[in-house]
């Protein structure tokens, strides 16, 4: 048995050559034929995917409900059931009709009425992104109207430095901030009446503050931030809204 | 064994080792590199990959009599990207979490250089059976390379393997082997073995020639 | 979230480097990399081919999104840019033979590049608009570029210095791109 010295590393190898490449075919395959070949495995390959479309569609859908309601429940422990509504630009909600990959009104914001298990409103959650470390950080927050606070949050999705940003799902410390941050809105039902914003570690003082973590601190913004643009957009169009979300319809 | 069988043996192997598409030839770096932060990922990508290769060779060796030269690398691709959208949506159904994790390496399948050189190299020359035998081969050749990939990387980054703790609380985890770089170190360090198997092995037979 | 296009430039083209960071176009990264004059045309090339290949992907989520069978986005994204290159290289030839000359070879190979399918599928999953993809596509070729010419660079130099026999070829140049991704981490947190 004979090898060769080193075995042949072939990168380039990676790319197939061009069609037009090869040596002259040995006859012309007539146009007609070429066609009728491409729409044959067209139709193959439609009707394969569309039947893996079909047939994984339901189980798809009930998967992105469990995971949307997971992360809703994490962050309302006390939720039962949701209900998906959202707040229009013009002020005002409404039920989301067709949930999953309808794209939502432009301007409109998504949020999830939380129940418990008489059916009475037990929170409102939503979803918020900002730039972290890596790559954007997208986190859900739970609302509770009745403090008028941010009660809990938890990350759907992050590329932050293991070890490092994504202490922010672990560290007690820091969802110590999130047991009771304030998100009062101003007098004109406007804005938010402090901004949320994440601080040094270590100086925190007032309740709409987070106290970041020491050594994660791009990450601990971005939390903040994340909650912030979110709640900014969401709130005043919710609040004036709430006691049609009292009990579940 | 009689001699049919020992040659199908040999088309299988012939991928899972001495062609091995991850150690031997580098091909398909892209996903090799990514997803392997863990050994979970890395294995279920290797598996969707495996299930990808065997199926489209096997479309391509079936259609291998009608399809013109001219027109049959879009063909190909077609028929591979159609695959690839079964299992992107087989993966969602199974695990919506996996699906995050693995994120648009799924679809980036498409472009493995592994599945489109089988289907041009074997699968377009072969009846369907030889085909998917040597595809199989290649396809477990390359989840062996992932897993191998994904279990370092996640023992020294992580301190776990399938995400059970290995050395206890006190383990100061390698962060450097999940993220990028790390994966580049960790598949450099397994080339570097393989070449200095494979040197020993060219030592040893030198020397047996000699002495003989 | 809206991310300014100068942000999304900066992170494409550093904290998230196509090669580096994303492991997105690994084979041409490896493969052409040995020279620097053939390293930087491919980059050139293939940035243009990811605008190409951007536009398209643009045009065809907003056909898709129309009819509601975004279930074929994956198959339509690989015909388009299949056949875009395919048209790209023709319209080359004809209108600029030098160029065609500097780049044509290129072109074919790059059409099983991830990259190129890569930019098409995260700017639908990102959701950018048009201007948002454009910035994307281009700071992600222009940093598949950097990250050539740098690597081609160091090699070049490499070949002057004494290499152990074992650690020659491929395994070389993988521990060089880790040395270069691990540089590359420090723009980590850049376009905050």
């Amino acid at each position: 048995m004979t090898k060769p010295a080193n075995p042949p590393v072939v990168v380039s190898g990676c790319h197939p050559a061009p069609a037009g490449s090869a040596s002259p075919p040995p006859q012309v395959t007539p146009t007609t034929a070429m066609i009728r070949t491409m729409g044959l495995v067209s139709a193959i390959c439609g009707l394969i995917i569309v039947g893996a479309y079909q047939s994984t569609y339901d189980a798809v859908a009930a998967n992105k409900r469990i995971a949307t309601e997971r992360a809703v429940f994490k962050v309302i422990p006390a939720a039962k059931s949701i209900v998906e509504y959202l707040a229009l630009p013009a002020g005002g909600i409404e039920p989301r009709v067709g949930a999953g990959d309808t794209p939502i009104a432009p301007g409109a914001v998504k949020f999830f009425a939380a129940y418990d298990e008489r059916g009475q409103l037990a929170g409102i959650a939503a979803e918020g992104a900002a730039k972290g470390y890596a790559d954007t950080v997208r986190i859900m927050f739970g609302y509770s109207p009745s403090c008028q606070c941010v009660v809990g949050i938890g990350v759907v999705a992050m590329r932050e430095t293991p070890g490092i940003g994504d202490k922010i799902i672990t560290d007690k410390d820091f969802l110590a901030n999130f047991k009771a941050l304030d998100a009062k809105l101003s007098a004109d039902l406007a804005t938010l009446a402090n901004e949320v914003k994440t601080v040094k570690h270590g100086t925190k003082a007032n309740p709409w503050q987070i106290d970041a973590i020491a050594g994660a601190t791009i990450t601990s913004r971005a939390v903040g931030k994340a909650i912030n643009d979110s709640a900014q957009a969401l709130l005043p169009r919710l609040v004036p809204n709430l006691d049609k979300l009292a009990s579940k319809s | 064994m009689n001699p049919a069988t020992t040659k199908t043996w040999d088309e299988f192997m012939e991928g899972v080792w001495r062609q091995n598409p991850v150690f031997v030839m580098v091909l398909g770096m892209c996903p090799t590199l990514a997803v392997t932060v863990s050994a979970v990922n890395a294995l279920s990508m290797g598996l969707a990959t495996l299930f990808v290769l065997v199926c489209s060779c096997g479309l391509v060796s079936m259609m291998r009599k009608i399809v013109p030269k001219e027109v049959r690398i879009a063909i190909y691709i077609v028929i591979i990207a159609t695959f690839v959208t079964v299992v992107d949506y087989a993966i969602q159904a199974i695990s919506l979490a996996l699906y995050d994790a693995l994120g648009a390496f799924i679809q980036l399948i498409v472009v493995n250089c592994i599945i489109l050189g089988r289907a041009e190299a074997h699968a377009a020359k072969n009846p369907p059976l030889p085909a998917m035998v040597n595809a199989t081969g290649m396809g477990i050749g390359f989840v062996i390379g992932l897993f191998a990939l994904g279990a370092v990387r996640e023992i020294l980054g992580a301190g776990s393997l399938f995400g059970v703790s290995l050395f206890g609380p006190d383990f100061q985890p390698w962060v450097i082997m999940v993220l990028p770089p790390g994966g580049f170190f960790v598949l450099g360090g397994w080339l570097l073995l393989f070449s200095w198997i494979e040197r020993r092995k060219q030592r040893r037979l030198t020397e047996a020639t000699q002495n003989a | 979230m809206h991310e300014t296009a100068f942000q999304i430039f900066v992170n494409a083209l550093l904290a998230n480097n196509f090669v580096l960071a994303m492991f997105l176009g690994l084979c041409p990264f490896l493969g052409v990399s040995g020279r620097l004059d053939t390293a930087f045309p491919m980059g050139v090339a293939t940035t243009f081919v990811m605008l190409v290949a951007s536009l398209c992907a643009y045009g065809l989520n907003l056909l898709l999104g129309y009819f509601h069978l975004e279930f074929l986005r994956l198959i339509s994204y690989i015909v388009i840019i299949a056949s875009s290159v395919q048209l790209v290289e023709m319209v080359l030839k004809k209108y600029s033979p030098v160029l065609f000359r500097a780049l044509g070879i290129y072109l074919p190979l790059i059409t099983t590049n991830c990259a190129v399918l890569g930019v098409a599928l995260f700017q639908t999953a990102r959701e950018y608009d048009f201007v948002q993809s454009v910035t994307f596509s281009v700071g992600g070729g222009l940093g598949f570029t950097l990250a050539l010419v740098l690597m081609a660079s160091v090699r070049e130099r490499l070949q002057l210095s004494n290499v152990p026999d074992l650690a020659q070829g491929t395994a070389l140049s993988l521990m060089l791109a880790g040395i270069l991704s691990l540089s590359f981490m420090g723009f980590a947190g850049l376009g905050g």
